[in-house]
């Protein structure tokens, strides 16, 4: 099965548009979401909308922070980020709330583990953001693959049969084999707002029958969606982030 | 972790354990079968210490994300690979010319043997740089012959992919190879330098041709690090009948310095297979080693190196320095198609400034029976194109070695192109086309043919449109011979 893992979001239409063209394009079975689907940018009621009609046909879709916090609960954050999910919450409808805090912390697929942030206590946000941080993760499951997101910078970790996590170099674009020696941890990067200075949507392909994992990258139009955020009066840093990818 | 150890008559995942081909340090390789694979197999299998034993381990992995990933007659071909939770192992087809080791032990040998072997090994590493993979443990061992003479490498355990995560990068401290052949950056823990391959060619090419290592064996991480400033004996003075010009190729291949050897193994191909065009430098002539105030030069600055300039990446080295080969078509209907074709490889080389340009020009020759090749006449047409082949290549400023020049003869030019350019690694071919005349659409032209058939991507230059010089078709086609 191929799973395409897209997390991050952020209510950026442009982005999670072109990346579900270029799903399509590369002929996944199914769609992950892992969370993060508003907060920041200019759509977050299309985006949830869409979610939604993905989850109702079969995609896999987990809770982020900013999910959580524009569906009520309160969540330590950001000044930056506190003033995007004020201007959110105003824009999404019930269903759109009740989508959100409707959805679950962690899912589990085949073996593969899908949660938002670090694996180890899902609800309390941790950043996977080396191989350090992915430790908790792998002793908190069995699971031979964890897909997560939340830091917006993709990364990839392995754990070996001495239980050694150690963080793993790759190539965007390039399948990387999944050794069954090993147990993996992946960072899917971010679809709305990748942080890595690549100002291009974020996601990865996982194919459980070869057991290889690719991180991928799709050009949108950055443009536009800074043009949104800017037009909606979203503090400016949040549209410079997109076109600059920082 | 692993649950069971291999031994005679063991059936995992259908294949049956048959007779211990090998015993190494680090794995058994078994004879099996397997009902529904018909040609003849080895099972490697690591052997794994109790408790967690790292290396093995590691190296084992690192086998089993390359080796599946490789093809060609250079690698044996992967049946199947299992995971460490039962017993790892890779199953391979089994090579049937058997192991390069004795062929080795021989040495010193004939020349013309050594000539020979050294080709066939260079050839299987370039195939193994395009797909990506530095091998980093190249040894007389890990060299199998096919009975129909291909080398094939085996051990991936210590390799590096280009492309994929290096999962020894960390794991280890100390450098990893095999002492006689380790090249320097090896030694100073770089492992993503295709040249450290050449390097090990280099010495396992000493050792063909004169029966020893060039440092020796030694036992030592000390004994190693001697290698970045004292030179090897050079294999003239341990052997005076090796021509200068393999001396050329052995001890460049050699260089302490990644940059000063052959960048690529097609490189190195290329001056194997074309002795004549070797440009000697000082080193071919050398009867013995340095002095020891060179030496000690070469010590105080290389005792506080750390690393030297590494490539870009695999893929990048081999693509920077491409073969170029340019088809000159010498008649006089392509005098103004070759300046054309000429003022077009000056730009190649802006673009490739590391590009090595092979001019080359076919002689056709009579389909059947004695041709002019082999009388005086043809011995002078021989002459005369090497010669036209050079004044047209003037104008291209690249030093000597880096510019050859050949005349080939058969009686189809294309295909004579073709073979040059497949037997000599050529990463791209540049050649004029004529203009469109009836009789070159009946007969199919050089260039379509070329472009059609050959392995590597192929430019062809086509003189301006309106300004073409129509040649005059039945000369053309019978006479002038050229491309």
């Amino acid at each position: 099965m191929r799973i395409a893992v897209l997390t991050d979001i952020h209510a950026n239409r442009e982005a999670f548009e072109a990346v579900l063209a270029d799903v399509a394009a590369h002929g996944a079975d199914r769609i992950a979401l892992l969370g993060d689907i508003v907060g920041y940018g200019a759509d977050p009621g299309w985006c949830c909308d869409k979610a939604a009609e993905l989850v109702a046909a079969g995609a896999i879709c987990v809770r982020g922070n900013h999910d959580n916090a524009a569906s009520g609960a309160s969540e330590a954050m950001s000044t930056l980020a506190r003033k995007a999910l004020d201007w959110t919450r105003d824009r999404l409808g019930e269903a759109q709330v009740d989508f959100l805090a409707g959805l679950p912390l962690t899912a589990d697929v085949e073996g593969a583990l899908f949660v938002h942030a670090s694996a180890n206590r899902p609800e309390e946000w941790s950043y996977v953001t080396s191989d350090t941080k992915a430790t908790p993760s792998f002793r908190a499951t069995t699971a031979r693959l964890i897909l997560c997101g939340h830091v917006h910078v993709p990364l990839l970790a392995s754990c070996d049969l001495g239980g050694m996590v150690r963080e793993q170099a790759f190539r965007t674009g390039l399948p990387i084999p999944l050794l069954p020696s090993r147990r993996w941890l992946a960072v899917a990067g971010s679809v709305g707002q990748p942080r890595d200075g690549v100002a291009q949507a974020g996601w990865a392909l996982v194919d459980t029958g070869t057991a290889e994992l690719t991180f991928r990258r799709t050009p949108y139009d950055v443009a536009a969606a800074a043009r949104k955020v800017r037009a909606a009066g979203l503090p400016e840093e949040l549209a410079v982030r997109l076109l600059v990818g920082r | 972790m692993m649950q069971i150890r291999p031994h005679e008559g063991l059936q995992i995942d259908g294949f049956t354990l048959g007779e211990k081909l090998h015993t190494g340090g680090f794995a058994t390789i078994w004879a099996v079968t397997h009902p529904d694979h018909d040609l003849p197999m080895v099972m490697k299998v690591p052997t794994i210490l109790d408790g967690y034993d790292g290396p093995t381990i590691v190296g084992f992995e690192v086998e089993q994300m390359i080796m599946p990933r490789l093809s060609g007659p250079h690698v044996p071909k992967v049946i199947a690979t299992g995971g460490f939770d039962v017993m790892p192992y890779i199953v391979t087809e089994m090579i049937d010319g058997g192991s390069f080791l004795p062929v080795f032990q021989k040495a010193p040998l004939p020349l013309s043997d050594v000539i020979e072997i050294a080709a066939r090994m260079v050839a299987a590493v370039a195939d193994l740089h395009r797909q990506h993979v530095i091998h980093l443990d190249l040894k007389p061992e890990n060299f199998l012959q096919r009975k129909t003479g291909e080398m094939v490498m085996v051990d991936f355990g210590l390799s590096r992919h280009d492309q994929l995560p290096d999962l020894l990068a960390e794991e280890f401290t100390i450098p990893m190879g095999t002492y006689p052949y380790i090249a320097p950056e090896q030694y100073l823990r770089c492992r993503d330098d295709p040249r450290s391959d050449l390097f090990a060619l280099g010495a396992m090419l000493y050792a063909l041709a004169t029966g020893r290592n060039p440092w020796g064996t030694p036992e030592t991480l000390r004994g190693v690090r001697k290698r970045l400033w004292r030179d090897p004996e050079p294999p003239r003075a341990i052997r005076p009948e090796i021509p200068e010009w393999l001396q050329e190729i052995i001890l460049r291949a050699l260089s302490v310095d990644p940059m000063r050897r052959y960048q690529t193994a097609a490189q190195m191909a290329f001056d194997l297979s074309n002795p004549q065009q070797v440009t000697l430098t000082a080193r071919a002539l050398k009867l013995k080693r340095d002095g020891w105030l060179q030496v000690f030069d070469r010590w105080r600055v290389m005792r506080k190196i750390r690393r030297f300039a590494a490539p870009a990446s695999v893929a990048a080295q081999v693509a920077s320095v491409p073969i170029i080969v340019v088809a000159v078509d010498l008649s006089p209907q392509g005098e103004r198609l070759a300046e054309v074709l000429l003022r077009a490889v000056k730009r190649m080389l802006i673009l490739e400034p590391d590009a090595r340009i092979a001019c080359v020009n076919v002689i056709k020759t009579a389909r059947i029976g004695i041709d002019q090749g082999t009388d005086d006449q043809g011995n002078n047409l021989h002459v005369l194109r090497l010669v036209q082949l050079k004044a047209w290549a003037e104008g291209i400023d690249l030093p000597d070695h880096r510019l050859t020049y050949t005349v080939l003869e058969g009686p189809d030019p294309g295909q004579a192109i073709i073979d040059y350019a497949t037997a000599n690694e050529v990463d791209h071919i540049m050649m004029g086309a004529r203009g469109h005349s009836t009789t070159r659409r009946y007969l199919g032209s050089v260039s379509a043919q070329v472009v059609a058939e050959a392995h590597c991507s192929v430019t062809v230059i086509r003189l301006p449109e309106g300004r073409a010089v129509e040649p005059r078709p039945a000369l053309a086609e019978t006479e002038a011979a050229a491309v």
